[in-house]
């Protein structure tokens, strides 16, 4: 056992709002550079929905993730010597017109312009050339449009949904949509890392935050075509490649992502997750419908004495693995198995987490009316029996969160289901029937479970949403050299400018 | 001091040096200026069409000249036989017009393409030319004075070990057509350019890409020394 720390970020997507905070509050920080307008390391995509960057879920286009082939896994992108053929010329990165063209507007026209008949305006421009354009799209321009046919219609996970389901959820009166908030997914097998060429791109150990070092970055471009998440951008004014770097400036001061601290609707949490290094490998590679469950496998148990003995060995300290003891992230993937990574097939074992999202029932036209499709009174129950008539297909989700796998998605919606039908028993009837408890436990529940998941959920402070072990970052010149020596060098240095070589 | 020794003695000194020097000091106190500078994301069509040739051409060409730098007696013996040195010509001369086809439509995309213009520099445009003079006098070297893949043991062999180990002999190269002499000149200010521009990319083939492992962490601190 090779015991391991990470920073795991939990999404829960019901409590989404889609009011793009997050990304916002990443743009200012990170990316409101040139060359980086159009990377947006924190996005919110409405779902159906074709994503950003448009249809970045389509391996066939962009060959993202790994493969499982005959001599173990291999980058879906290239072999290591494809990919040196590649390096003139890279088929499968994604162009400027896949993400947008970053614009602004010429807001000095308003003060500037002549006298006219007319108002003056503020004329769109590029952000890269300087030129009047005519803005065809932009980060989020599906954002909401669940049923459209230019977008939710080409949702690649809706592929492998029977044709009258597919119809049925463009249908007006059935129609439906959620958000998801994505950013890098630090994985635990990265595509990016893999990919590149001079080896820039690496994880972290401490916290498994994979970084891109630019001072060694060569604009190969390898990554971003590799990320299965199209997680990595390639700064086009300074000629390397820029990714989320999970704020870690932010969290070595013990405060939250700039996304996750935010958020308005509070669905991010985050922790420590314990791990065996060692599994990874066999982990992401076995059959699609045993992925989860292997996923869930190497993330270790932070009470368990073993890993405890195991992760001192490994030079873990003590307020590590007390916060991996009481990390969000820990309870909802391990403990209550609630929480799933996005797209396990592509089996680069993603460190983030999405609870899914609970859907309205589908409603049917009855003499002119809308109505819901089942009995009038009890309808929680109705949809704990009847996940099919939820609006979001469980298959949908099921290839968005499981790898294509119905049960583990219906396991974790029951579980959802009986939380919220129990509370509600409890706290708008007042009393807790034997129907309620049931339901519960046909989802794998205890009382005390539900009242801590409700809980999680719910009502937490900003102390149990996000738990940070202290870095020590101030510590970690000892492992190289003698404090003292070193505080008589210490400095800032002479700081480079990132400026474009030539 | 003639113009041979100008040419052929002081400027290949001079671009020597420079580049040795400079790409040193950039390499290691400036790495994050190295870059080939892709533009991919701006525009792929024209790049395709322009990188791939220009690249596996020239790739190629400066392989069998280094070729011909290291291994001359080979090279000779290879061209004992006719259809072999056809053959090698030929190859050669392909490979040559396949460089000049890209290099020109890469010289075309960087003018006509207003992205482009956007992350061109000055040097960018120098190095762009001077690759060009370079393709076009050598593959009117390759056409004008056959046999180069030859003749160049007898001359430019001794001639460019003599640069390197210190005993300049200029008149080998003193003789030969202005062409010819053009192209050496062009390749040694190419060279004294090289560390100031993106052809520093040249230097970081990625060759270990072969043999490292697919995954790289790196520990702020060494966990080793804490175990212990």
């Amino acid at each position: 056992m090779n015991v391991r720390t990470h920073m795991s970020m939990i999404f829960h997507l019901d409590k989404c709002i889609g009011c793009h905070t997050c990304s916002v509050a990443c743009k200012n920080i990170w990316t409101d550079r040139k060359g980086a307008e159009y990377m947006w390391w924190n996005n919110v995509e409405t779902r159906p929905g074709t994503g950003y960057p448009t249809q970045w879920e389509n391996q066939e286009e962009f060959r993202g993730g790994w493969e499982r082939k005959k001599n173990g896994l291999n980058l879906k992108l290239h072999t290591r010597f494809q990919g040196l053929l590649k390096l003139f010329y890279n088929p499968s990165l994604p162009d400027l017109r896949d993400y947008y063209e970053p614009f602004t507007f010429d807001y000095q026209n308003l003060f500037n312009s002549p006298q006219k008949d007319v108002q003056p305006i503020a004329e769109p421009v590029s952000m890269i050339t300087g030129d009047p354009i005519d803005i065809e799209t932009g980060p989020n321009w599906d954002d909401d449009l669940g049923g459209s046919n230019v977008y939710a219609k080409n949702d690649p996970n809706l592929e492998s949904l029977p044709e009258e389901v597919r119809e049925q959820m463009n249908e007006l009166e059935r129609l439906v949509f959620n958000y998801l908030p994505r950013i890098c997914n630090h994985c635990l097998n990265p595509a990016c890392v893999a990919a590149c060429p001079s080896g820039a791109i690496y994880k972290r150990g401490e916290d498994g935050v994979v970084l891109v070092n630019e001072n060694s970055c060569r604009a190969w471009r390898m990554c971003v075509a590799a990320c299965p998440y199209k997680k990595v951008y390639y700064n086009w004014s300074t000629g390397k490649s820029e990714k989320c770097i999970l704020c870690f400036p932010r969290m070595e001061t013990g405060q939250a992502p700039a996304c996750a601290h935010s958020c308005v609707g509070r669905i991010r949490y985050m922790g420590v997750l314990l791990y065996d290094a060692d599994r990874i490998p066999d982990a992401a590679d076995v059959p699609d419908e045993e992925l989860i469950a292997a996923h869930r496998e190497i993330i270790l148990d932070p009470h368990d004495p073993e890993v405890i003995a195991a992760a001192k060995a490994n030079g873990i300290d003590d307020g590590w693995i007390e916060s991996a003891q009481n990390s969000p992230a820990y309870k909802f993937v391990k403990e209550w198995e609630l929480a799933l990574p996005l797209h396990p097939e592509f089996r680069t074992m993603v460190m983030m987490y999405y609870i899914p999202p609970l859907s309205p029932i589908v409603s049917i036209i009855e003499k002119n009316l809308f109505r819901l499709d089942l009995m009038n009174e009890d309808y929680d129950f109705e949809l704990f029996d009847r996940l099919d008539a939820a609006r979001l297909p469980v298959k949908y989700l099921a290839n968005l969160f499981t790898a294509g796998n119905e049960g583990i998605m219906r396991t974790v919606l029951r579980k959802l289901l009986s939380v919220r039908i129990y509370m509600r028993r409890k706290t708008v009837d007042g009393v807790v029937d034997d129907v309620a408890l049931k339901t519960l436990a046909d989802a794998g529940l205890t009382e005390e479970e539900a009242i801590a998941i409700y809980k999680m959920t719910a009502l937490p402070t900003m102390e149990e949403r996000f738990v940070f072990p202290p870095y020590h970052r101030e510590m970690s010149i000892e492992a190289g050299m003698d404090p003292l020596a070193h505080k008589g060098e210490a400095g800032l240095g002479y700081i480079q400018q990132p400026k474009r070589g030539s | 001091m003639d113009w041979n020794q100008l040419f052929f003695v002081l400027i290949p000194y001079i671009s020597v040096t420079l580049f040795i020097a400079v790409t040193i000091y950039r390499s290691i106190f400036r790495p994050f200026t190295v870059s080939s500078l892709s533009s991919q994301l701006l525009e792929r069509k024209k790049l395709y069409w322009g990188s791939v040739p220009f690249h596996y051409g020239i790739v190629l060409i400066l392989l069998t000249h280094l070729l011909a730098l290291i291994f001359p007696k080979a090279l000779l013996l290879w061209n004992a036989v006719p259809i072999r040195l056809y053959l090698l010509e030929i190859s050669g001369l392909a490979l040559g017009l396949w460089a000049l086809a890209g290099v020109v439509l890469l010289i075309y995309r960087r003018i006509s393409v207003a992205y482009i213009r956007k992350v061109t520099t000055p040097m960018d445009i120098v190095v762009l030319l001077l690759t060009l003079v370079s393709i076009i006098t050598g593959v009117l070297t390759a056409v004008g004075y056959r046999f180069g893949s030859t003749w160049f043991t007898g001359v430019f062999t001794p001639y460019l070990w003599s640069i390197l180990t210190l005993q300049p002999r200029p008149e080998l190269v003193a003789p030969l057509p202005w062409l010819i002499q053009l192209h050496v000149l062009n390749n040694f200010i190419l060279l004294a350019v090289f560390p100031f521009s993106r052809l520093v990319h040249i230097l970081t083939w990625p060759l270990h890409y072969l043999f490292r492992p697919w995954q790289i962490v790196i520990w702020v601190r060494e966990r080793r020394q804490l175990a212990e």
